[in-house]
């Protein structure tokens, strides 16, 4: 090929062609991409959206789709979405509105931002007002509306779990004094029998530790962080007042949780309502203190930690975590592949808690599944996790898997307390 | 087409019913209540007719204790009118006071048909939806799971369902009264954004009824029923239980 | 007059008396016994004088000859109830608590302001008055109420009383009358019985039976894959048949059809007395529910407290291995 002789090449300090302004930049595409062939109505559809607007900033290069956990069981990933919709599929009635769990690996590698995050609560509260939602999931709201839980579980036994702690619990409307943390316990912690374990856990934790803190019991109702991202804002708004006017009742100097949906929401949600405070998740509190924690027992597990979307990926703590485990006498940690920022989604979040049997058709294997075969190949006892969605999740789909026997399910909290216990 | 909704709240199952001290009622302070779930059937079917047909549906409940939040998720759900009745009545009301009230407000409204549940959890005195009709002078059907409606000639064809899957189809002359079993569709979710903004907007009338109260009952006493047995209950963890199961079977002979 | 005396409202469908009419005739002779009055049962109904003659247990038969009742139509046969009530004035009416029985006794309670005390599972006189105890509040609760009046109607739960002193190999003591209503506002145009075809789990030696515990449909199937490996047939509760998640000829119950398995295991079904009175009779009873108070606990011989979704998939895999061997 014959080179351009050099006399001919002029650089312009401006140059306007055919009316658009390209002074200095001459390898980028100024126009809109015009799209002669596809109707965009359904594309608009979602893209006129308050929050949902990104959607049409992808321009198909597929970085998220290896990194979606629901292409690894399914045909799926935000570009596919968007090529759906710009064939002219409608995303508001197809079942795909409600497989995404808003893992957010998607986001950590998409080059335009199409996120995610903001997209499908967007799109799944007009679903939801056009009485659209799955039966399981319009279920779980139901039950956080009238209950306070998405469990169905009665509001007034809440704060239940703690007579079985072994410790006292302050509650604060029976202390009359200010403290230093407000543990939010959150409904799986309050209701669900694992989720129990890891509360009674905490408490005895914070008790061994002169911990100055209370719980707020039935004054607390759900965070709705999950409800909030399947569709419901009005109910996560709702329960936000209620929460902020409890929280405003009481002098304390953090709010803490071992629940990382909860984080989310105080953390990123909870101040436009108002409400701000310095919240810390059970790990993050519990790393600086490991001098003090009275481990008493060796425990020869190799573990391997499954790092929570909402922790990690959200929230950006991926270390906690890994130092309680590895203060622990005797444990020994290993690391599966996808691990901290590349982590593996347990399939609860954004809803997925209560989708499971919607999804069922579209999936080869739930994504909790998934991740258990994961853990087994390291070779680890032990799956460690510290969110009330994966402690169940993980282990059924250590039952449904056949991997009864060869892997046991605990919250880092479960670890500690049994080191603990001596 | 005109449809009226009565609708009740009921104490909701989940929560543990304790008697109260006297021996005769529940303990109300630990009642958490919730809309009759066979109302919320038929508030689902009047809503199906509603967008078959056009027309307007109109709720209607005796104002006793604490029905607002009810009464605007009927609005979130899609009712046209939600209207609050108004008098002297006892929280705790019998079916033929509600009965009376709401014939005596419903004669005041226009109306081609009646919905509401085929019965409540607490209908002691028998189900409003009957005692209504009676007073009104209009016909009733109810446990019915199948509503048509033809406009033209008034007139609505009804499934009654009697045991084992028979059915019965009528056809009954409007206005009537159908006391709804079961909806075409299971009742839509009320968005609570909806629930919200018809806190906001919406207004519930008010109407008043002076009608008497009373079903010529006493209630001497209300227990929990004595069991007159009770099952062996199987302890230990799910291995140590599905192992008695299976034992049992064979015991029985229903296993080898 | 029939002052003292005990009405029983029969109650028949395609040439057949049901079962809760002899059960309220029994017990109406013994409350007639204590009022010093007769049990008197009113038939009503189209060309059934061989139905009247199996009514013999009653001190007489008042059968209501009617060609617009060749079937039950609610006005029509209120209609005709309400004027022979209204001459007779029995101290105690019994009706079923059943589809037919919902129309005719708030109807007739409101028509001739006489007390109803309805899902009645028991009731006797004292001193001439009527006290009935009745299960509300899904049969969690239990209700002992006095009639103020002297004329009473109750509705009585099918299954709570024997049925063996309703029926009597003595003749029955048959006074006919003759309706002439003219046709109504409620028309009667036709009987749908379902198809044969599908099950009838009437049949069934073994049934596995879901409730609303199990949450949805989709879970449906871990039930019946429990059925399936005790080689049982599955059946349910009535909300899982209002939801359509399974057809009406599985439902078992009160509007549904009552079954007398050797084996009956409720999964995640609380037993309201609709739904006990369609099984209690089963010979073998295994029920697991997560609430240790519910009611069907009272009608099971075994009972397990636990969640279902345990439990169910636990015992369906070691039905399998055992099955294996």
């Amino acid at each position: 090929m014959t080179a351009v002789e050099p006399e001919r090449i002029h650089q312009k300090e401006v140059a306007i062609v055919a009316g658009v302004d390209i002074s200095g930049q001459w390898n980028r595409m100024f126009e809109e991409r015009v799209i002669w062939d596809y109707d965009t109505s359904k594309l608009d559809e979602i893209t006129q959206i308050e929050g949902a607007e990104s959607l049409g900033a992808c321009y198909q290069c597929g970085k998220c789709t290896p990194v979606c956990p629901v292409d690894h069981v399914g045909d799926y990933s935000p570009r596919k979405i968007f090529r759906k919709t710009q064939m002219g599929s409608s995303l508001l009635t197809s079942p795909d509105l409600w497989l995404c769990t808003t893992c957010a690996n998607c986001l950590r590698v998409c080059p335009k931002e199409v996120n995610m995050i903001k997209i499908m609560p967007a799109a799944r509260e007009q679903a939801v007002l056009l009485g659209n939602a799955p039966t399981e999931l319009s279920q779980a709201f139901e039950n956080t509306f009238r209950y306070g839980n998405p469990l169905g579980e009665p509001a007034r036994k809440r704060a239940d779990w703690a007579k079985d702690a072994g410790v006292p619990v302050p509650i604060l409307a029976h202390i009359s004094r200010p403290v230093d943390i407000l543990w939010f316990v959150e409904c799986y912690p309050a209701y669900h029998p694992r989720g129990k374990d890891a509360a009674r856990g905490l408490a005895r934790i914070f008790h061994a530790l002169g911990v100055d803190y209370g719980i707020l019991g039935v004054e607390e109702k759900c965070s709705c962080d999950s409800q909030r991202l399947a569709g419901e804002k009005g109910l996560f708004e709702m329960f936000a007042e209620h929460n902020i006017k409890m929280f405003g009742k009481y002098q304390f100097n953090t709010l803490l949780t071992a629940d990382p949906h909860a984080l989310n929401a105080f953390k990123h949600e909870y101040p436009k309502y108002g409400g701000e405070y310095n919240v810390l998740h059970y790990t993050q509190f519990l790393a600086p203190l490991l001098d003090r924690i009275p481990f008493k027992k060796s425990l020869p597990y190799r573990v391997t930690f499954h790092d929570p979307c909402y922790l990690g990926r959200h929230n950006g703590e991926y270390e906690a975590p890994r130092r309680l485990l590895e203060a622990i006498p005797g444990i020994e940690l290993t690391e599966m592949k996808r691990c901290k920022s590349n982590g593996y989604c347990c399939g609860g979040g954004g809803g997925g808690m209560w989708l499971d049997s919607f999804a069922r058709p579209h999936v080869s294997e739930r994504l909790s599944e998934r991740r258990v075969r994961e853990a087994v190949s390291t070779g680890a006892d032990v799956l460690a996790v510290c969110c009330p969605y994966e402690i169940s999740r993980f282990e059924d789909a250590v039952k449904s898997t056949g991997n009864e026997g060869k892997l046991i399910v605990r919250d880092i909290i479960e670890l500690i307390d049994e080191s603990m216990r001596g | 087409m005109n449809i009226i909704v009565p609708v009740k709240q009921v104490p909701d199952l989940v929560e543990e019913l304790e008697i109260n001290n006297d021996g005769t009622g529940l303990e109300r302070d630990a009642l958490k209540f919730k809309m009759n779930e066979w109302d919320e059937s038929a508030l689902e079917e009047a809503l199906q007719l509603k967008e078959l047909h056009g027309g307007a549906v109109t709720v209607l409940t005796v104002a006793s204790g604490d029905v607002d939040e009810m009464l605007f998720t009927c609005v979130a759900r899609g009712a046209d009118r939600v209207l609050k009745i108004t008098g002297d009545f006892e929280e705790q009301h019998d079916s033929h006071t509600a009965a009376r009230a709401l014939a005596s407000a419903i004669r005041e409204q226009p109306y081609d048909l009646i919905l509401t549940g085929v019965q409540a959890a607490d209908d002691l005195d028998g189900q409003v939806g009957v005692l209504l009709a009676t007073y009104l002078g209009i016909p009733h059907i109810s446990v019915v799971s199948g509503i048509e409606v033809e406009p033209l000639t008034r007139t609505a064809t009804v499934h009654q369902e009697y045991a084992g899957g028979i059915m019965a189809t009528f056809e009954v002359d409007l206005p009537a009264v159908l006391g709804v079993q079961a909806s075409r569709a299971i009742p839509r979710y009320a968005p609570v954004s909806r629930v919200r903004q018809a806190m906001k907007t919406a207004r519930i009338e008010e109407i008043e009824a002076t009608t008497p109260a009373g079903a010529g009952i006493s209630v001497r006493r209300m227990f929990k029923p004595e069991s007159t047995g009770h099952a062996e209950m199987l302890e230990g963890d799910t291995d140590e239980i599905v192992d008695r199961v299976i034992e049992i079977l064979r015991e029985r002979g229903i296993m080898r | 007059m029939a002052e003292h005396d005990v009405f029983v409202i029969a109650e028949h469908l395609e040439g057949k008396l049901s079962d809760v009419t002899f059960e309220m005739l029994g017990k109406a002779r013994s409350i007639a016994a204590m009022l010093g009055g007769r049990a008197v049962a009113v038939l009503l109904g189209h060309q059934v004088s061989a139905l009247a003659e199996q009514l013999g247990a009653a001190d007489q038969v008042l059968y209501l000859e009617d060609a617009g009742l060749r079937y039950f139509i609610p006005e029509r046969a209120e209609q005709a109830l309400r004027t022979l009530l209204q001459d007779e004035k029995p101290t105690l009416t019994m009706i079923a608590n059943t589809s037919m029985g919902m129309d005719l006794a708030a109807a007739l309670s409101a028509g001739l302001d006489w007390p109803l005390i309805a899902y009645c599972s028991d009731a006797r006189a004292e001193e001439g008055k009527i006290v009935a105890t009745s299960q509300i509040y899904g049969g969690k609760i239990a209700v002992e109420t006095l009639s103020e009046s002297d004329h009473t109607l109750v509705s009585v739960l099918a299954g709570v009383f024997p049925d063996a002193d309703g029926h009597a190999s003595k003749a029955a003591s048959i006074h006919t009358v003759f309706g002439a209503a003219n046709e109504g506002r409620v028309r009667f145009k036709g009987l749908t019985v379902p198809e044969a075809g599908d099950v009838d789990i009437t049949r069934e030696t073994l049934l596995v039976s879901v409730g609303r515990g199990i949450g949805t449909k989709d879970n449906i199937e871990l039930v019946e894959e429990l059925a399936s490996n005790l080689g049982a047939s599955l059946a349910a509760s009535r909300p899982i048949i209002d939801s359509g998640w399974l057809p009406k000829q599985r439902q078992v119950g009160k509007s549904g059809l009552t079954v007398k398995p050797r084996l009956y295991v409720a999964v995640g079904i609380s037993g309201a007395p609709e739904h006990l009175q369609g099984m209690k009779d089963a010979e073998l009873i295994i029920a697991i529910n997560s609430d240790a108070g519910a009611p069907i606990f009272e009608v099971a011989h075994y009972g397990i407290v636990a969640d279902l979704f345990d439990i169910v998939p636990a015992l369906s895999e070691r039905l399998t291995e055992v099955r294996a061997k």
